[in-house]
């Protein structure tokens, strides 16, 4: 039982960890109806530059804040430079030049800071009531932090004109650009937010499996798996996604198939899911009109 | 002019050259003035990590060409890349074979590629020198006479680490977490080799991991429950740092012993944590270049002095620098005896006859050694255990072979 | 262009193709070799992608059973090499048409998903032990090279060359006419106006799951020759990268095009050559810079802008 349970919370803390970053590529489709794939390598980048920050001497929150502002700027430049050129461009267009995003980041990162492992400092303490052999004060903390960047997203798109905009704007840039809204604006601000939340979960992330140019290879398969199982244009579906993936994968792994099947068998499930609910768990069904 | 008159043309000069100065006997690749080395390198793709050894090494080959080469003749190196891809490496090999003429391939990287080009480079009988793998396929003269090991073999390894356990704690129950390539595969056949009848009930548990994983976190805590009180960590730097950190983490404190492929304790330890790496056990041949103890040494003092002069702003506590440091250094003690027999087949005789050569990094007491039948160069390892600041090495010399 | 010059604009490009290794080194034919191999891919992708209008992130999955399955039955029945391509086609047949079925489920992105999941999945199932037996686990295969057959006087690498080229014309063939009949009609139909063409009465599953399967049969052809050629496959041969660089490679190209699976072939088999000649600290950075070129440069890829060109130049 107790083996159990401490797989169970194992499975739980690397969830987190999906949901996190799941989280920045729900922002990144409902802004511009995209999925992301250089989000990770994005976020691996603002995490070194926090790292570079901290081993300046920055204190940890204020590295956090000014990763997280560099990130929110750097995300708005990328989609005016890099993307706007193919905002017309067929998908698969847009899907290669992600790629080229992902492998320049990546090669950049290990140019600039090699490809030796480092250890990203974690902020959390856990208090002294609170210890206890299942939960280590960073996981706890990220996955605090995780549920309030989900709040603050979902009220985001629920109760603000912004969000309303933004989504309208992704969803039908002709009709919104009638109503007066700024659908290039809209798009470079989508492409902020997301990086800034991508940001937020590198810096979770790093203090876990380590900060290297590859850090987020394994983490954005889990990710794309969490955010669709849950539904991508739901935020509280990628995060209920995150935390599912984490634990079905790990208790497989330790009591199903064992380890050298595990990642294959997850993803079987995942996609058994799908094609019984093609919009994933809480994702809304689209209508289309003839 | 046509390409045929030309190419005679340059013959011919080539001929007047060298019956003037009137030496040497040459393999293509080599010449008075030039041998030309090629290797393949994952420069970009997941294992780059790795290609620091190949920046090493170009690096030590430029210093000794300007220290005046190898006799007089300069190194050209050829270091490609394959981004870890067998077809690439394929590709990029026969590159430096047929375009480049290369003599020899030097400590190119990883089992798959270095499986991929065995057969073709033994057929054009071009040596395949101290392959950057410990693999233990790759010491087999028999079949493949042009193929080289070099580090201590995963399966050695093992065996030491095996016996160890069957002396010091023979009623151990054992954990072992390895990484699902032939790296883990080859580590798990050395330990049950050694443990033989007892392998069924003193493994406990076996399991693993992918490179693609992003923790491993469930795998230590399946270790834990087995109830094992030892813990073989079978991975690469990144994933051995995870494991010494979640065990601590869960508050698990079996026996640890891991692989010399990760014992760096800037690479591994730090990032773990040294508290909760203290009592690791592990095996080494090279010294580590944090270790205190070596401080003034003069071959320490050496390196040191090449990385701050040829190598500015690379990493000491980078182990795959003094990797490749000392595998460059190696090539070169073969070169060197070569003297002006630079044909491929006098390469692979010095290289295979090998006696007592000592390499600046090596652990005191370990020296590199070769016969016509063994082509493992490095076959000694000595343990050590991590105290909390370095490494601190027990026990004699151990020998896998 | 009148049909009958444009055949005679192919039949003038594969002979110079044809004589291309009798100028070049068994170096340079070999990297053709490969070229050729990939273009083999690219074109049965486009099929699914550019004609079906189905993502597929996972094509490595089928390059890697067509690989596998050649050296199995070399290595373990004995087969000649040229008796193995069959099976390895029929095989990826197989296992395309049965991907295909869930695919039908499945849209967009989240096709994307289960396909590339399929390529991240590859080299595990690969490695698996229970199959250790014919696979080799993570050692691998390791496989003969064939010589030129009757006695020829060709080099093992001009022959395989020839060998590649052949198929790959026929399988170019067989793709320029599917896609000129009824089948590439009805794909193109469904790609457009799904609801439309099933009202006129195109089968909709049948077609798609069918074209699934050709894809992968044309990838399972290509991984056979590319497992021939390399004289090897281990796990490590199949990983993503590789589907990521066939979806690459027909957006270069030029999606929904017959002549784009060349380009995109050239493209993926050279330019990573070039960027590790500019820069070892940072080949990928080059290789993006280059991809992000191509691509503000030539959105719909090479064979589109070359179509441009050619109009453009008749006007004038």
């Amino acid at each position: 039982m107790e083996a159990f349970l401490h797989q169970l919370f194992a499975g739980i803390a690397t969830g987190g960890i999906y949901a996190s970053i799941a989280l920045a590529l729900v922002m990144i489709y409902q802004s511009t109806h995209h999925i992301n794939f250089a989000q990770g390598e994005l976020a691996m980048f603002s995490t070194y530059l926090a790292w570079t920050c901290v081993e300046a001497g920055l204190p940890w929150w204020a590295a956090f804040v000014l990763t997280v502002v560099a990130s929110f700027v750097a995300g708005a430049v990328i989609e005016r430079v890099v993307m706007r050129p193919v905002q017309h461009a067929p998908v698969l267009s847009v899907v290669i030049v992600f790629i080229a995003l992902l492998v320049i980041l990546n090669s950049l990162a290990g140019w600039i800071w090699t490809y030796t492992i480092k250890t990203f400092p974690s902020p959390f303490v856990m208090p002294r009531a609170l210890e206890n052999p299942w939960l280590s004060a960073h996981e706890a903390g990220s996955i605090g932090v995780t549920l309030a960047v989900l709040v603050a997203l979902w009220a985001f798109f629920r109760f603000t004109r912004l969000g309303l905009a933004m989504r309208a704007a992704a969803q039908n840039p002709v009709s919104s650009r009638l109503a007066g809204i700024r659908v290039g604006q809209m798009l470079m601000l989508g492409w902020g937010l997301a990086a800034a939340i991508g940001a937020v979960a590198g810096m979770l992330i790093a203090p876990v499996v380590y900060l290297d140019p590859n850090m987020m290879a394994g983490v954005m398969l889990y990710a794309f798996a969490a955010a669709l199982l849950g539904g991508i244009d739901n935020p509280v579906g990628a995060v209920l996604g995150g935390f599912i993936v984490g634990v079905v994968e790990n208790l497989a792994g330790a009591y199903l198939v064992g380890t050298e099947l595990k990642l294959t068998v997850a993803l079987a499930l995942i996609i058994g899911v799908l094609v019984f609910r093609p919009t994933g768990l809480l994702g809304r069904r689209t209508v289309v009109r003839v | 002019m046509n390409r045929f008159i030309r190419s005679t043309l340059v013959a011919v000069t080539a001929l007047v050259a060298t019956g003037a100065v009137a030496a040497g006997k040459y393999s293509p690749g080599a010449s008075d003035t030039e041998i030309r080395v090629g290797q393949t390198m994952p420069y970009s793709g997941p294992a780059s990590a790795y290609a620091a050894i190949g920046k090493a090494q170009a690096a030590y080959f430029q210093m000794i060409n300007e220290q005046g080469g190898v006799n007089g003749r300069k190194i050209t190196f050829l270091s490609l890349d394959d981004g870890y891809s067998p077809p690439k490496a394929v590709e990029q090999t026969r590159k430096l074979v047929e375009q480049d003429e290369v003599l020899l391939l030097f400590n190119s990287l990883g089992t798959a590629n270095n499986t991929a080009t065995q057969k073709y480079l033994n057929a054009k009988k071009v040596p395949q020198l101290f392959v950057a793998t410990g693999a233990s396929k790759f010491g087999d003269p028999k079949n493949f006479p042009w193929t080289m090991g070099w580090q201590p073999n995963y399966v050695a390894e093992a065996r030491v680490f095996a016996q160890w356990v069957l002396k010091t704690r023979p009623d151990a129950k054992i954990a072992v977490i390895s990484q699902n390539d032939d790296f883990g595969k080859d580590y798990l056949r050395g330990i049950k080799e050694v443990l033989g009848d007892k392998a069924a009930k003193m493994i406990v548990l076996e399991t693993t991991y992918e490179v693609t994983d992003p923790t491993v976190d469930s795998q230590v805590v399946q270790a834990k429950s087995s109830g094992a009180d030892v813990l073989m960590n079978i991975a690469t730097p990144k994933f051995a740092a995870q494991i010494i950190r979640k065990a601590a983490d869960i508050g698990w404190k079996p026996v640890q012993l891991m692989t010399d492929v990760s014992a760096s304790v800037g690479a591994v330890l730090t990032p773990a944590g040294l508290d909760k790496a203290k009592d690791l056990i592990s095996a080494s041949y090279l010294k580590d270049p944090t270790d205190a103890r070596f401080k003034d040494d003069p071959a320490m003092k050496a390196y040191y002095a090449f990385l701050k002069k040829y190598m500015p702003g690379a990493d000491p506590k980078d182990s795959f620098n003094a990797y490749g440091y000392n595998s460059a250094a190696n090539l070169i003690h073969v070169l060197k005896t070569c003297g002006d027999d630079l044909t491929r087949e006098n390469v692979m005789k010095v290289a295979s006859t090998m006696k007592d050569v000592e390499l600046p990094l090596l652990m005191p007491g370990i020296k590199v050694n070769t016969s016509p039948t063994d082509y493992y160069p490095i076959a000694e390892v000595v343990l050590i255990r991590f105290d909390g600041q370095q490494w601190q090495p027990f026990g004699d010399v151990m020998s896998g072979r | 262009m009148t049909p009958a010059l444009r055949v005679g604009g192919v039949v003038l490009a594969v002979a110079i193709a044809a004589a291309l290794p009798f100028f070049l080194t068994d170096y340079r034919t070999f990297q053709f070799t490969q070229a050729l191999i990939y273009a083999i891919v690219l074109l049965g992708l486009n099929l699914l992608t550019g004609y079906s209008g189905q993502i597929s992130l996972g094509h490595g999955a089928f390059y890697a059973v067509g690989a596998y399955t050649a050296a199995i039955l070399m290595d373990q029945a004995g087969w000649p090499y040229w008796a193995t391509l069959p099976v390895a086609g029929a095989v990826c047949f197989g296992f395309g048409f049965l991907f295909g079925l869930p695919a039908l489920r499945l849209h967009g992105h989240y096709l994307a998903f289960a396909t590339f999941a399929l390529a991240v999945a590859t080299p595990q199932i690969l490695k698996y032990k229970g199959i250790e037996h014919w696979t080799g686990g993570v050692q691998g295969i390791v496989t003969l090279k064939p010589d030129a057959p009757f006695g020829l006087p060709l080099s093992q690498d001009r022959w395989l060359y020839l060998f590649t080229l052949a198929i790959a014309v026929a399988l170019f063939v067989v793709a320029w006419n599917l896609v000129r009949g009824r089948v590439g009609r009805a794909l193109v139909a469904l790609r457009d106006h799904p609801i439309a063409a099933e009202a006129m009465g195109v089968d909709a599953a049948f077609f798609k799951t069918t074209v699934f399967g050709i894809s992968a049969m044309y990838a399972g052809i290509a991984g056979a020759l590319g497992g021939i050629a390399v004289q090897f496959v281990s796990p490590d041969a199949f990983t993503t990268l590789l589907s990521i660089s066939f979806v690459v490679g027909i957006v270069v190209g030029g999606i929904a095009t017959i002549s784009g699976a060349l380009w995109g072939a050239l493209f993926i088999q050279f330019v990573p050559n070039v960027a590790d000649q500019i820069s070892k600290a940072a080949p990928w950075a080059i290789y993006g810079a280059v991809l992000l070129v191509f691509i503000y440069a030539m959105p719909g890829g090479v064979a589109w802008m070359l179509r441009r060109v050619a109009g453009s130049l008749r006007r004038a």
